[in-house]
């Protein structure tokens, strides 16, 4: 299976084109609705906590159980959306080409950001209840994994080969069924690869929102992100030691009870009729299969399955006649409709811009931008300068790969926020400049990514081209420089290309960070939001958000996308 | 004339699971002089590309010892030079990078680095195809370069590892006679060859020796001289002649070996089986049942007629033998009674004759339909067998062996098997 980057990789075009401005104006237009909304519904004070938070180790276990299942809901609201809005796209043109460009921006979009402006209005749905933080909270995760998820499965929608279509309609399936017997079977493999993925990056996400103060609006959901909150509060590092604990537990659960049967079953589904050398197993699927009672559960499901599959709607044959007709007055509504949309998000982010901003405003957030532009790129070289070399020695030796390869993957999933106390407590302690010592925070969970897609480029590297090497006496820098590298780039760039989208959501966390009371802030963007939003202040989180967005999109433009294609193109073994 | 290699009992095993070793290469002693071109042939699993890599240097041998030029082997030899069966051209290079490679690890001048690639590549045929990438290039013209990467080092020893077997007939005659017509001339600048195959023509027509491999442990078990002048005419009878030889000696032996394993041994279930479906035996009946045969061919014959290579027609034959529906004699294959009854009966009858002779010729299923008829539950998990397999065979061939059992079992409809809850059991699916 081939392991595509969570951004969008598919136009090869560097300019952004109609689509992609009307895309921006909308996202940024929502934003800007959200957040002044949020202005008129924020209280003068109000603090949400389930109740109130000790450090007592017997409720860890009930804390983490509760962030896992934060981010289970999470998961199942990603995949509905998944199911939807990127089978909308991939089977009507006409909305395809409003809502691929969309995807695009939204995944731009740092996330804790987003939170910040929708935790107000989701707090003004329930007001004074905790269900409304929970509701954002889940919101925050599902922001973190829908777009990626989304993005998958549309590319594999694209993707289905026509036979197997073709044999769907002859054998007379509705398009319901064709959905669930064909196509999402065949996007399963890739889809679930990337909610792993997703799910990776979730925990970050989850563990942060947890325990967030916007303005003066205090929030502290029962987890494990708000004991870190707590445990960071009151300087107790043991505290934050069984934190890391009752986290690597949960992940480990949902690696065994959820991923791995997850894999183990959609090996099925590869369309590649080459036999794969190792099947994935899973001793959990293997319990699961085993077990009456989940079949006996399931059953009703399936029966309700396989009914609406024989359901056809009444007017098929009319609807055909009139096709042609309906499209034209449609694409005329519909470009209609989208311009009005377009023209009134532009409007209101005029008027949101207008009374309040000021062009050196912009001018600061795009100079701090550049800061952490500068942070991100120079740890990632460095990230890939130490772990693209050891990733290439470790996957070209099986034994060595079947124990780090695991472990890298867990790194990538395991939230680093948990460990910053450990780092920011040594800062302080040292007194060491934060501007310098902070950075490497942002790249602390993501580096992983790159050591993980190195080790899988290497040891997918074929037998006989590493003997043709070695029988030619190719050694030594020749070797790196001919065989190795190149050998990895195309999986290399793929985790460069996660690890710094990664790097610029974590910098909204990682340039400011505290322990007890201290507080050590680095110059940059993520800062910049990062204290708009602890000071309420809406205006400069809607433009320190969109200049990061923007930022994001044009270094994906400009640097991600060519190199990806290039490597694609130059380095795929095939 | 000089000895450019010696191998003498040599002996490589790899590492399984459980601290067991798996032997695959067992006393084997090899010469190449020079001038000569010597063919390996064997089934897959002979161990005939482990000796090569053995021979490059890639690998070492367990026991016994190899030497290039009187010097002990031991690690990859300047002077050995290999060409690859899936070609293995760096994708990233030019035909002309690629082409390079060997003499960029030689650290030779610019100057005379270009002038050799291009004498090679003009010499193998490949001019005005510097630029293209591999990508670019039919099957045929890559491994053209893969010859060129290799004739570029001028290695004393070129070692080609089934090199045509992944081209179609066409372009593998063509690129066999310009080899043959190259080394004829004497333009290669090389001076042995060992060419490994599992085309029993190939080695006919192309080399001067032919080492027989076994499997299991690969060994050597005969060698042939094939004394003919170059270039060979595949259709006069002096090659026929070397073919049908062949022929005689890789099945005698084959079928005296499953003989003894059928005969002794308790329960005779520790008898390995190759995968072959129950389609291609029924093809191959159905061919042997009709004109011209009759029931009755010469296996080299059969093979080309049925474009079958040594390692498909063989298990095939083997698979036919075993289940008593023909015979394999002396480089012949002769239908049996059951097996012309096969071949003239409809569907349903075909799977009883077929389910019948399971149940009488192969121990193993027999063993398993027994053992589903005495459970009560008519069923059993796929370990149950698989470890009584193990205690005979190595894991892999346990796994070939049950899935065989299971693919010859359904369409015999003797018993069923469920992949996905690894479970043998009498119930078809209704």
């Amino acid at each position: 299976m081939k392991i595509l980057p969570p951004v969008s990789i598919e136009a090869r075009r560097l300019l952004p084109s109609r689509w992609d401005v009307l895309a921006a104006i909308l996202v940024l237009g929502f934003i800007v609705a959200f957040a002044d909304a949020s202005r008129f519904l924020v209280r003068p004070l109000s603090s949400i906590t389930g109740h109130d938070l000790f450090l007592d180790p017997w409720d860890l276990p009930g804390y983490a159980l509760r962030t896992g299942l934060r981010m289970l809901i999470a998961m199942g609201v990603s995949l509905a959306f998944t199911f939807t809005y990127a089978t909308w796209a991939a089977k009507n043109p006409r909305a395809g080409s409003l809502l691929v460009p969309l995807l695009d921006i939204l995944q731009s979009v740092p996330i804790l950001s987003f939170l910040s402006v929708t935790i107000v209005w989701f707090l003004s749905l329930s007001p004074g209840r905790v269900f409304g933080a929970e509701l954002a909270c889940v919101f925050t995760i599902f922001c973190g994994q829908a777009w990626n998820m989304a993005f998958s499965f549309y590319q594999s929608l694209r993707t289905v080969p026509p036979e197997l279509e073709e044999a769907g309609r002859m054998f007379g399936l509705n398009s319901w069924a064709r959905f669930w017997r064909i196509e999402a079977p065949f996007a399963a493999p890739p889809l679930i690869w990337n909610m792993m993925m997703s799910m990776s990056g979730g925990w970050f996400f989850v563990t942060l929102s947890e325990a967030i103060s916007v303005g003066k609006t205090n929030i502290a959901l029962p987890g494990v992100g708000s004991w870190i909150a707590v445990a960071i509060a009151q300087k107790n590092l043991s505290a934050i030691f069984e934190a890391i604990l009752a986290m690597l537990v949960v992940i480990l659960v949902y690696d065994q009870l959820l991923f791995r049967p997850l894999v183990a079953w959609a090996d099925r589904f590869r369309i590649d009729n080459e036999h794969s050398e190792d099947q994935p197993e899973s001793w959990a699927l293997d319990v699961y299969r085993r077990s009456k009672l989940l079949d006996i559960m399931t059953a009703p499901f399936e029966q309700m399955m396989r009914w609406s599959y024989y359901w056809h709607p009444p007017s098929f044959g009319l609807r055909a006649a009139t096709r042609e007709v309906d499209s034209r007055v449609a694409d005329i509504l519909w470009y209609v409709l989208l311009g009005l949309l377009g023209l009134y998000g532009a409007f209101r982010i005029y008027g949101f811009a207008d009374g309040n901003l000021q062009w050196a405003d912009l001018g600061t957030a795009v100079g701090l931008g550049f800061l952490t532009l500068i942070r991100v790129m120079v740890l990632i070289a460095i990230a890939s300068l130490i772990w693209t070399p050891i990733g290439i020695y470790v996957g070209l030796r099986p034994r060595l790969t079947q124990i780090v390869q695991p472990v890298a993957q867990f790194l990538a999933a395991f939230p680093a926020n948990i460990l910053f106390p450990l780092a920011v407590s040594a800062i302080v302690i040292f007194d060491l400049n934060p501007d310098v010592w902070l950075s490497p925070l942002m790249v602390l969970g993501t580096q992983w990514y790159i050591l993980f897609n190195v080790i899988a480029g290497a040891s997918n590297m074929p037998k006989e081209l590493r003997d043709a090497a070695e029988n030619f006496g190719v050694h030594g820098w020749l070797w790196w420089k001919r065989v190795a590298l190149p050998a990895v780039f195309p999986y290399y760039v793929t985790g460069a290309i996660t690890a710094s989208g990664g790097s610029w959501n974590a910098s909204i966390v990682a340039e400011v960070a505290s322990w007890g009371t201290r507080t050590l802030h680095a110059h940059g963007l993520g800062a910049y939001i990062a204290d708009a939003v602890s000071a309420g202040d809406f205006r400069r989180v809607v433009l320190g958000t969109a200049v990061m967005s923007f930022f994001v999109v044009v270094v994906n433009r400009i640097l991600w996308r060519p190199l990806y294609w290039y490597a694609e193109r130059k380095f795929r073994l095939t | 004339m000089a000895e450019l290699l010696n191998v003498e009992h040599v002996r490589r095993t790899f590492p399984r699971g459980g601290g067991e070793e798996l032997l695959v290469l067992d006393d084997v002693n090899l010469t190449l002089k020079e001038g000569e071109i010597v063919g390996l042939l064997g089934r897959s699993g002979s161990g005939k590309s482990t000796l090569l890599r053995l021979v490059a240097g890639l690998s070492q041998p367990q026991g016994g010892s190899l030497s290039y030029m009187g010097a002990p082997i031991q690690g990859p030899v300047q002077g050995v030079a290999m060409v690859f069966q899936s070609f293995a051209l760096f994708p990233w290079m030019t035909v002309l990078e690629n082409v390079q490679l060997g003499l960029e690890a030689l650290n030779l001048p610019t100057k005379e680095m270009r002038e050799r690639a291009l004498a090679a590549i003009d010499l193998i045929g490949l001019d005005g195809y510097e630029s293209a990438y591999p990508r670019e290039l039919s099957g045929g013209m890559r491994q053209r370069v893969g010859f060129a990467r290799a004739v570029v080092v001028h290695p004393n020893i070129l070692l080609m590892d089934e090199p045509f077997s992944a081209l179609d007939v066409l372009t593998a005659e063509n690129l066999r006679t310009d080899l043959v017509e190259l080394w004829g001339n004497g333009k290669l600048p090389i001076k042995g060859i060992i060419l490994v195959t599992h085309n029993i023509e190939e080695a006919v027509l192309m080399c001067d020796r032919v080492l027989l491999f076994s499997s299991n442990p690969g060994r050597v078990s005969s060698e042939i001289k094939i004394d003919l002048p170059q270039p060979r005419d595949r259709t006069s009878p002096q090659f026929e002649d070397y073919v049908d030889k062949i022929y005689v000696e890789m099945t005698a032996r084959r079928v005296e070996r499953m003989r003894q394993a059928q005969t002794q041994g308790n329960a005779g279930i520790e008898l390995p089986l190759h995968h072959v479906s129950p389609n291609q035996v029924s093809g191959l009946i159905e061919a042997l049942a009709a004109a011209p045969y009759d029931g009755k061919a010469d296996l080299p014959d059969i093979a080309y007629e049925q474009e079958l290579e040594v390692d498909e027609l063989f298990p095939v034959a083997e698979a036919m033998q075993l289940l008593r529906l023909a015979e394999v004699e002396g480089g012949d294959i002769k239908l049996t009674h059951m097996g012309k009854r096969f071949a003239d009966a409809e569907m349903n009858e075909r799977k009883e004759i077929f389910s019948r002779a399971l149940m009488n010729h192969v121990p193993l299923a027999a063993h398993i339909r027994k053992v589903l008829d005495e459970r009560a539950s008519h069923s059993a998990p796929k370990t149950r067998f698989l470890d009584e397999l193990e205690d005979h065979m190595a894991e892999d061939a346990a796994e070939e062996t049950l899935k065989t059992v299971v693919s010859w079992a359904r369409f015999g409809e003797l018993f069923s098997y469920d992949d996905d809850a690894a479970l043998f059991s009498l119930e078809n699916p209704t």
